[in-house]
């Protein structure tokens, strides 16, 4: 098996039940999603979802298939690997009390993250980065002990001067022999 | 104009040409059956909402028309899942419509209350849960373009019963803006260039047509493509009547019931032109030693279709009409240049001699017992192939397809990817109530009938009269033909028995006429007088041989190239592990 990371910006309608309706996708075809991130978006009424998905090539062709054809999906790209910017925030609570506290703070400074939160025998830390900087941070803060933390998923945006309107999916352009794929549902 | 959204719900129906509805009335829906009394359209009252939803799907399928089922909140709509979940396998453009608990309790475990949304989200096309009376035409507008156009399917739309009764001055919107919702209508010209050079170059091209051509209305097309191109053709369960089965060209049903030589056929053809069909697992068997020789055109309206399950050599995303229009043209274009239609005389020889040496066949004994295949046969003679033909899910739907020579689209009424028994005698409901100027005929099992048959009381009532031919064997045939090959002829809860209930009993009961043929001399007497009857349904016991199997078969997991003709080749396995997986 040859399972992937990928990573889709999917543009949808800001309707009722259209994240049940994408999530409800990869399930009912049986794969799991890393990571799921939604939010408003510049224009009115559309939201953008950054999904991380473990999976082969070809069903990752299927389900992106079956996403568009959702009513509510408007568009979906998929990022190539170092052909986006990819930025996950990251709130961590660890534990720094006495000696502690000053090794903490110097990690923090290294990583450029906030302190946001301060207790006796807490920090909390506001991180930002590409998951991989997020990971190196979690396991250095592992040897203080860390009480909880909280991701947003990944987000992603395409390098370039185009938005994600504007790109063409070579998949799928060339899956449908069309000329100009307008990436409507069916 | 000031009206309420139970108003509007009918303004909109009938906005959208909608002539004939079935359902249900129930608590949340009550608002909409007021105004229905003034509405200009005909409600047909079933007797269960599972019966509304499969009128509906058999409306559409013999009209082509949208079919509409009208259900309440909780038990109402989740009784029309089996039927929604039907349309969207078979690709049938119904819309269902749903009454809901009001706004205020949704969510609060109300009586009747059901997320029929949240249910029904991955077996329709789409669905809407509309909260406020505005929004009523609009969605209903939305609903009919989304069910009808593209690839069809099932639409639910559910409003609470609040938002039935809001007042709101009445709008129809002129257009339906959907940015999300663009199908693909028209093919690649480049790619269908190629495709028609690909069929010129092939010495063995079968046209491998499905339900597609039915939905998109492309016979004629497809019959100018197949007959001045001279390509073969099979036609899949969903595709009967697509082409005439009478023709020289036509080599009739492929897949796991199909005849040896539309299986054949596309197991040794050098080209495959798919025309809105699916590659689905009853057709090609164990997929990779499918057609391992072909070179694949694939025509879809649903790019996720192509590729899914095979790989396409030329993928042309478009209507089967518009496709179909252009590769003809195209290839007569090429023919012309080329000086003519390549010499494929091999090709046709192989497939006349398969064709006479393995036809469908039954043994009649003239003293019986009567065989079931006899039966349809002799029904087809009666009617003189005119009928529509409406079936349920098991052997008879097989045999029926298999004896029955289809000629013209939309005659040919079936569940075949969902695969629901109980499917017959509603859908022949709503077929009778789409077509009366046509004799529609359910083909149904006696295990099937029993799912549905309530609806023989909507058919007397409201006077919509068809024919019903139960294959009775008194078993749950398809089950028991599996347990007799491949569980050591263990037979496990399959028998029925034939006599309970007393079908011409049960018939007379519900308004209609019984009869009963059990041996062979009786069949056509009992047809003749079956088909003189035209003011009320007739209910047909036929009650054959509970030991005859249906062939040609493919095993299950088996590749094609396995196909059993007859009870002659079987080999009877008694190792569970060599047991085919369903």
């Amino acid at each position: 098996m040859n399972m992937t990371l990928h990573t889709l910006s999917v543009l949808v309608e800001d309707k009722p039940g259209v994240l049940t309706r994408v999530a409800g996708l990869f399930a009912a075809r049986g794969f799991n999603i890393d990571s799921l991130a939604v939010g408003p978006t510049s224009d009115d009424g559309l939201s953008r979802m950054t999904i991380v998905v473990q999976v082969d090539r070809k069903p990752l062709e299927q389900i992106t298939k079956q996403l568009n054809k959702l009513i509510n999906v408007i568009k979906i790209i998929e990022h190539d690997e170092g052909d986006a910017v990819e930025r996950e925030l990251m709130l961590v609570k660890v534990r720094a009390a006495s000696d502690d506290r000053q090794r903490v703070m110097e990690i923090a400074t290294v990583f450029r993250v906030n302190v946001v939160d301060v207790t006796h025998s807490t920090l909390t830390l506001e991180a930002t980065g590409k998951p991989e900087k997020l990971e190196a941070l979690v396991e250095l803060l592992n040897d203080f002990g860390v009480i909880e933390l909280s991701r947003t998923g990944r987000i992603a945006l395409a390098r370039g001067d185009r938005g994600i309107r504007e790109k063409t999916n070579r998949a799928r352009v060339a899956a449908a022999g069309a000329d100009d794929w307008n990436g409507g549902g069916v | 104009m000031k009206v309420t959204g139970a108003q509007a719900l009918f303004k909109s129906l009938e906005g959208e040409g909608v002539d004939t509805i079935f359902g249900i009335p129930g608590g949340a829906i009550l608002p909409a059956y007021d105004p229905l009394i003034e509405a200009n359209i005909r409600h047909v009252l079933c007797r269960h909402e599972q019966g509304a939803g499969h009128a509906a799907e058999g409306y559409a399928w013999a009209s082509g028309k949208v079919g509409v089922a009208l259900a309440t909140s909780g038990p109402g709509g989740c009784n029309l899942v089996t039927a929604l979940a039907d349309a969207k396998m078979d690709s049938v453009p119904i819309v269902a419509i749903t009454g809901q608990v009001p706004t205020p309790v949704v969510g609060n475990d109300a009586f009747q209350e059901a997320d029929i949304c949240g249910i029904t989200m991955p077996i329709t096309k789409h669905n809407y849960l509309v909260k406020d009376a505005n929004l009523i035409a609009e969605t209903i507008r939305e609903a009919f373009h989304i069910a009808s156009t593209g690839r069809p399917g099932p639409v639910l739309v559910d409003i609470p019963k609040d938002v039935l009764l809001q007042e709101f001055t009445w709008n129809w919107p002129e257009s339906v803006d959907l940015p999300g919702y663009k199908p693909t209508t028209k093919g690649n010209l480049r790619q269908v260039r190629s495709a028609a050079r690909m069929i010129m170059e092939s010495k063995r091209p079968v046209l491998y047509v499905g339900g597609g051509v039915i939905k998109a209305n492309a016979s004629a097309e497809l019959f100018k493509l197949a007959t001045e191109g001279r390509l073969p053709l099979t036609t899949t369960l969903m595709a009967r009547g697509a082409f005439p089965d009478t023709h020289e060209l036509a080599l009739g049903m492929p897949g796991m019931h199909g005849g040896y030589t539309a299986v054949t056929a596309m197991q040794k053809a050098d080209l495959l032109v798919a025309l809105g069909s699916r590659f689905d697992d009853r057709v090609t068997g164990q997929l990779s030693t499918f057609a391992p020789n072909a070179k694949v055109i694939h025509v879809d309206i649903d790019p996720a279709e192509i590729g899914k399950n095979r790989n396409a050599d030329i993928p042309i995303v478009g209507d089967a009409r518009e496709v179909i229009a252009n590769l003809h043209a195209e290839l007569l274009r090429q023919q012309e240049e080329a000086g003519g239609i390549p010499d494929r005389s091999e090709w046709f020889a192989q497939l006349e001699e398969w064709k006479t040496t393995f036809p469908f066949r039954y043994d009649q004994p003239v003293d019986g017992p009567l065989k079931p295949q006899f039966a349809i046969e002799r029904l087809y003679e009666a009617t003189k192939g005119e009928a529509i033909v409406v079936a349920g899910v098991g052997q008879h739907q097989m045999w029926a397809s298999q004896f029955w020579k289809f000629t013209e689209p939309r005659t040919w009424i079936n569940s075949g990817g969902l695969g629901t028994m109980g499917f017959a005698v509603p859908a022949a409901l709503g077929a009778a109530a789409a077509r009366p100027d046509k004799r529609v005929v359910a083909i149904d099992g006696d295990g099937c009938f029993q799912m549905t048959a309530q609806e023989l009381a909507t058919s007397r009532t409201e006077n919509i009269p068809f024919v019903t031919a139960i294959i009775n064997n008194a078993h749950l045939g398809m089950v028991r033909q599996w347990q007799e090959l491949f569980y050591e002829e263990r037979y496990s809860q399959v028998y029925l028995s034939y006599d309970v209930p007393d079908y011409v009993k049960l018939a007379e009961a519900y308004g209609a006429v019984g009869l009963r043929a059990e041996h062979p001399d009786e069949v056509d007497a009992v047809v003749e007088k079956a088909l003189s009857i035209t003011d009320r349904s007739v209910v047909i016991d036929f009650r054959v041989d509970s030991r005859e199997m249906c062939f040609p078969m493919v095993p299950a997991g088996a590749s094609n190239d396995d196909i059993i003709v007859g009870p002659e080749g079987l080999r009877r396995t008694n190792d569970p592990a060599e047991a085919p997986v369903a």
